[in-house]
């Protein structure tokens, strides 16, 4: 038990870090944003999961996915056709012509629920579908790519591909997917409205919960001896391979894993926001999960989540007032991290942040601290 | 295809071509249990070539390779591993950004699943091996070092570590000498005679000093063929192997 707590914690320094981000988002957040503003940091943070998802495949596994909003979307349009199918009861919807489906397929002129849609009725096999379907999917492609050593570029492109497949399947079948729009208007789930300020705090303080605990099961599986091997694929994968391990399937279980929390961070972010559409899910919403990450620093599990924050607050702020600069600014400041950061924030705060804590603990204490140090270190190079 | 052997490795017939030029010609090659073998020649001789043929990095074109008369052609490469064939690469391959200490632990032979990954414990069975193994190459005070610090004979010796952790029967090793002092050369063949007992070592070198020191049986390889075989002195003094390899 002490010793899951020890890795999950990653020591000291590893417990500081997730406790200050733990008190960030956890009070204080939603103590000092009105709910309005809650809901849309709760938003960003959904995005955060897929970054997340990205130090742990990129970062960490080498393996650049060009695809998250593929498995966000999957878990995100899972909950909408959950919520959607509820919203769209026969008593709702008693003036289209065929009563009792979504409004988008009467529109269509479908006059029965796609077979495809049935298992969503259900909330216990929706969430089922959102935590093992994605999953699935990357296995299926992550078992295609890496058991015939696809790797590097041409991975990425592969997951580009797929994502803008995907994005043209759901526009362009809108009588099953909703199309461009999207699955709109949803309001109650299993009855509860989901659009009142009480809901909006408990889908915040979930998501947050979930957040967390995806991080904490992240350092696990980094601080085993997976995570030691993952980081050897990444920089000798031969070497591991002939040691004796077969390399593509610890591939496959990470794709999997990052599809898996990707798909958690799509579905609450139906949830919080209301709606679901095939703009959460194409190349660029992927790409700006890569930003996310990088800017975060892609060997850091926690800069994720601030990469993520920061681009978002810096995004909304911008895009306001000059909607067409952000790209640029957001491209160029991709392009200086890339080149100038490696490490993103989390390089920084390790280069940097030690200047901040000097300061708060030099006002705490008095004067007689330097000349110890001076004296340990004149000790130092005696010794 | 052939019969049984009791040779450890027994390759027949091995031949591999890259577009219609061929590394590797009809081989016929044998090892015996507890033999130090040597194969010597000229650059691009095939050499390489054929330890990568054996581990399955490259697949054979025609012929057939025996291991404990198990044939490997047909093997995946962590499968060939499994079985008990170690490689050592020609330059050192290790993991640079981990310390010797993860180095060995990724190289031990248990939990090499997935889940068997998620699950392992350094548990001190773990590390009494690791630490044998550490000072059988010398690097037992430098556990803690990231490896990318380590010497360039260090990095050999840590790679040998590496191999030697899985007690491989078949042990292959691609030029373990280069870059390292004549000391360091010294230490290493004494390694080499240690290690070679209980197993079979198959070295690729150019050094003849450090070769005359380790080989039980040498083999001169050239444009994929072999040119000779024997011990060290009917090698030295055959007049192919003066002409094509030892004479310049
Ligand atoms: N994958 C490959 N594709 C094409 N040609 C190859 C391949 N591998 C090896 N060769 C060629 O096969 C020949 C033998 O190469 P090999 O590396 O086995 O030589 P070597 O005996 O190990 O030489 P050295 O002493 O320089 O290490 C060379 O001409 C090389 O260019
Ligand atoms: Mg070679």
């Amino acid at each position: 038990m002490n010793f899951v707590y020890e890795k999950m914690m990653g020591g000291k320094k590893g417990l500081t870090g997730f406790l200050i981000l733990a008190t960030l988002i956890l009070v204080i957040f939603p103590l000092f944003l009105d709910i309005f503003r809650l809901n849309l940091v709760g938003k960003y943070l959904t995005y955060a999961f897929p970054a997340v998802s990205l130090v742990l495949l990129w970062g960490y596994g080498g393996i650049l996915s060009l695809g998250q909003g593929v498995f966000f979307g999957l878990g995100g349009y899972g909950m909408a056709m959950f919520l959607k199918l509820e919203a769209s009861s026969v008593e709702n919807t008693k003036i289209q012509s065929t009563p009792g489906i979504p409004d988008f397929m009467d529109w269509n002129q479908l006059t029965s629920l796609p077979w495809f849609w049935e298992p969503f009725n259900s909330l216990t096999l929706t969430i089922l579908a959102i935590l093992i379907l994605p999953a699935a999917f990357a296995y299926i492609i992550g078992a295609a790519m890496f058991k015939r050593r696809v790797g590097g570029v041409y991975f990425a492109i592969i997951t580009q591909v797929i994502a803008v497949i995907l994005t043209i399947l759901i526009v362009g079948q809108q009588g099953f997917t909703g199309g461009i729009n999207g699955i709109t208007d949803l309001r109650t789930l299993n009855g509860w409205d989901i659009t009142t300020d009480s809901a909006k705090y408990i889908f915040y303080f979930i998501n947050v919960a979930l957040l967390l605990s995806v991080i904490l099961i992240s350092r696990l599986i980094l601080t085993s001896k997976f995570g030691s091997l993952l980081l050897a694929i990444r920089d000798k994968e031969d070497r591991v391979r002939f040691s004796g391990y077969d390399v593509s399937n610890f591939k496959i279980f990470i794709f999997c894993f990052s599809a898996l929390i990707s798909s958690i961070g799509g579905a609450m972010f139906t949830l919080q926001v209301g709606f679901m559409s095939p703009s959460f899910v194409g190349i660029v919403p992927s790409i700006e999960m890569v930003i996310f990450a990088a800017v975060g620093g892609r060997m850091s599990l926690i800069g994720a989540i601030y990469g993520t924050l920061l681009i978002n607050f810096g995004k909304t702020a911008f895009s306001e007032s000059f909607p067409e600069l952000w790209l640029f600014l957001m491209g160029g400041l991709f392009i200086s991290v890339v080149m100038f950061f490696p490490n993103g924030l989390a390089g920084l705060w390790d280069d940097y942040g030690h200047y901040i804590t000097d300061r708060f603990s030099k006002s705490k204490k008095t004067k007689e601290d330097s000349p110890e140090i001076v004296k340990k270190k004149s000790d130092e190079s005696a010794a | 295809m052939n019969s049984n052997t009791d040779f450890t490795l027994a390759i027949e017939d091995l031949t591999v071509s890259f577009d219609g030029f061929k590394a590797v010609d009809s081989l016929n090659f044998y090892l015996d249990q507890n033999e130090l073998h040597v194969v010597i020649g000229p650059n691009g001789a095939g050499k390489t070539t054929v330890l990568d043929l054996i581990c399955g990095k490259t697949k054979s074109t025609s012929g057939s390779i025996k291991f404990l008369n198990e044939e490997l052609t047909k093997m995946s490469e962590h499968e060939i591993v499994r079985a008990g064939v170690g490689r050592k690469f020609q330059t050192p391959s290790i993991y640079e950004n981990l310390t010797v200490l993860e180095n060995l632990e990724i190289s031990y032979p248990y939990g090499r699943t997935v889940a068997g990954s998620l699950m392992f414990k350094r548990s001190s069975k773990v590390l009494e091996k690791i630490n044998q193994t550490a000072s059988e190459i010398m690097l037992q005070d430098d556990l803690d070092t990231e490896a990318g610090l380590l010497s360039h004979g260090q990095k050999q010796w840590l790679e040998i570590g590496m191999l030697l952790i899985q007690d491989p029967q078949l042990l292959m090793l691609d030029e373990p000498v280069a870059g390292m002092s004549v000391k360091e050369r010294e230490q290493t063949a004494e390694l080499l005679n240690k290690i070679s007992k209980g197993r079979s070592v198959l070295v690729i070198e150019h050094d003849m000093e450090f070769v005359e020191r380790i080989a039980h049986k040498v083999t001169v390889l050239h444009q994929g063929k072999i040119l000779a075989a024997g011990n060290m002195e009917e090698v030295q003094n055959d007049p192919k192997v003066i002409e094509v390899y030892l004479g310049h």
